[in-house]
């Protein structure tokens, strides 16, 4: 077991490590000097030369890549070139509401698809699973401020008054302190990431249903009940599980339109304000953390999988 | 028992010495025509291109109609609907029709470009990666992951937040994420072409490698390519249109349909045609070009695969 992991650990740092590469030529890639591209023409020479010193642009490139890079692996990111702030302060609130609201989603998305698509490979060719395939490949095809404002036309502006349309927070008061303001952004993740896990848990049950220990089960005896939940549903859901990680990383992105949208306290509508403003450190660390909720998905993924395969289970021992 | 195996066995030998051609191997000089001819006789494929094509339309031809300048000022900010102004002024006073109709083409030629830049590089990267079957492919495949690591929006934030909002830029970030998605398709296809006889027989005929990979590889994985194209088109379409929706798109005063949900979307319960014309458009749209891919997928694969982005 523990060969396969490890392998799979390494490779996920050498990809971090790659990423961090990609991450840290973003400030290279800066127009002229650096610091002055950051703080616009107007700055004066005292902010410039402070930021000089604080992304060290008078050291060598190596020199610069290794002072930001052990900044990260120690958790202390810069400092906002936008606010003075520590970027690490000004974001620590803003990761707890995001972390909030992706976790939210995932609560309700991940059990509501595989559900759905037990569901629709259940009743396969039946108008119940032509309605939820197609209402998938719409839902799958919307952009997903195209599903926020939807939501936002529905549930706050004309049809219906129940959430507002805008997640305002007062400074201090964390997300889940006022859930009111979480829903609609939970509900706009929820309809991206579903379709997704339902069709492929849906193509799964209906390769395992037409298996023949499920035939065997069935002529056993068995309750239907039994059959579906503890025979075909623990051997469907593997491929499952892997989208369902992938969505879950693809929400590290999908935060940032989302937030938007709804003008939610959270990472991704600061890396919308930092990118506007070319606050590269807060752009960087951002980044950074999105790519890693990837990569650590990603490896999340491979272990369930290593986990609830009994044939890599055994194989990797 | 044994009688039937051995029979078994002599028709599945007589079966491969009467095969003229390996199987699976393309014979048909357009292979992708019959794909798309099949895939039309499908209702789904037929809803998508009408959509499509009537949003293609208004993009075109809207500059055309527009009965007033995507920036003259019209009537009252947030006014509503009026004789003059049909779905009535923006938040700055200006026709939302007009501007609507002014504003699809840069959405649609940018998400067109972007697309056509990633598949074209994850369909050389995928068949590379696949023949080559050396440290080529893990070199490729890893470069792969890097980028498959970035969310494709956070990709382009970082480049546009570096270079600013450049339309070039936004086309090729989009292209270039796009690329492992497409390439590791593609490599998994032709994977199991590479191992065929007809591809060790242009080997043994001595013909130049890049022929095998783009003469005899790439039309035996034109399924896949195909519902590849499709598939990203939807998503250049949603990306392009939500970066400019962020406003790192186009800049104001310039009509678009993402800068204008932008622009509008604070005075949504005063005005919501000035939100809701573009978002029905773009939505719309996706839902079209997802349409005609679902429908090549089936025609293609027979089987719909969407599983990840």
């Amino acid at each position: 077991m523990s060969k396969l992991i490890w392998r799979r650990l390494a490779l996920g740092v050498l990809t971090l490590w790659l990423i961090s590469l990609v991450v840290f030529a973003a400030v290279l890639a800066l127009p002229g000097d650096a610091a002055t591209a950051i703080l616009g023409r107007e700055a004066t020479p005292d902010r410039v030369a402070a930021l000089r010193d604080q992304l060290h642009l008078d050291d060598s490139i190596i020199s610069q890549y290794l002072q930001w890079v052990g900044g990260v692996v120690t958790g202390s990111f810069g400092t906002s070139a936008a606010t003075q702030q520590p970027v690490s302060e000004l974001l620590s609130e803003r990761v707890g509401n995001s972390a909030f609201l992706v976790l939210v989603a995932s609560i309700v998305a991940i059990p509501l698809a595989i559900a759905l698509g037990v569901w629709m490979a259940m009743r396969r060719d039946r108008p119940v699973d032509h309605a939820g395939s197609t209402a998938t490949l719409v839902l799958a095809a919307l952009p997903e401020f195209v599903i926020g404002i939807g939501l936002v036309l529905l549930f706050s502006t004309s049809v219906f008054h129940w959430f507002p349309a805008v997640s305002l927070l007062p400074p201090g008061t964390h997300a889940w302190e006022d859930p009111k303001v979480v829903v609609l952004p939970a509900a706009t993740l929820v309809l991206a990431v579903t379709p997704y896990i339902s069709r492929i848990m849906r193509g799964s049950m209906i390769e395992v249903l037409e298996s023949e220990y499920v035939t065997m089960a069935r002529l056993k005896g068995l309750p239907e009940r039994t059959v579906i939940w503890r025979h075909a549903v623990p051997n469907a859901i593997v491929p499952a599980i892997q989208v369902a990680a992938l969505q879950l990383a693809w929400m590290a992105g999908g935060v940032v339109v989302v937030e938007f949208v709804f003008s939610f306290p959270g990472i991704g509508a600061a890396l919308v304000d930092a990118v506007a403003n070319r606050d590269m450190p807060v752009v960087q660390t951002v980044t950074m953390l999105a790519a890693g909720i990837y990569v650590a998905m990603n490896l999340l993924a491979d272990l369930a999988t290593i986990l609830v395969t009994p044939k890599l289970r055994t194989a990797a021992r | 028992m044994s009688d039937q195996t051995v029979d078994t066995a002599v028709d599945a030998g007589l079966e491969a010495a009467v095969e003229p051609v390996p199987a699976g191997a393309v014979l048909q000089r357009r292979p992708w025509l019959g794909i798309l001819r099949n895939a039309l006789r499908l209702g789904r494929t037929r809803i998508g291109v009408a959509i499509v094509a009537l949003l293609v339309a208004i993009a075109v031809f809207g500059p055309l109609v527009a009965p007033h300048s995507p920036t003259e000022f019209v009537a009252v900010p947030n006014s509503g609907p009026s004789g003059d102004a049909i779905f009535g002024a923006d938040a700055l006073g200006r026709d939302v029709l007009s501007r609507f109709l002014h504003g699809g083409l840069t959405v649609l030629w940018l998400a067109a470009a972007a697309t056509v830049l990633g598949v074209v590089l994850g369909v050389v990267i995928g068949l590379i990666a696949a023949y080559s079957r050396n440290w080529l492919d893990d070199v490729l495949m890893r470069g792969n992951d890097v980028v498959l690591a970035f969310p494709q929006i956070i990709f382009v934030l970082l480049a546009v937040s570096a270079l600013g909002p450049k339309l070039w830029l936004i086309v090729l970030t989009v292209g270039l994420t796009h690329a492992p998605r497409v390439a590791r398709v593609l490599r998994g296809a032709a994977q199991e072409v590479v191992e065929r006889d007809f591809i060790k027989a242009a080997e043994a005929v001595g013909e130049k490698r890049s022929r095998i990979v783009f003469g005899e590889l790439l039309p035996n994985v034109t399924s896949p390519l195909l519902v590849e194209l499709g598939l990203r088109m939807t998503y250049s379409i949603g990306l392009v249109a939500a970066i400019s929706f962020l406003g790192f798109g186009l800049q104001p005063p310039t009509a678009d349909w993402g800068l204008m949900i932008n622009e509008n979307r604070l005075s949504i319960t005063v005005q919501p045609w000035a939100v809701v014309l573009p978002v029905l458009a773009i939505g719309l749209l996706t839902i079209g070009t997802n349409l005609i891919t679902d429908g090549i997928a089936r025609a293609a694969i027979g089987i719909d695969r969407r599983s990840e982005r």
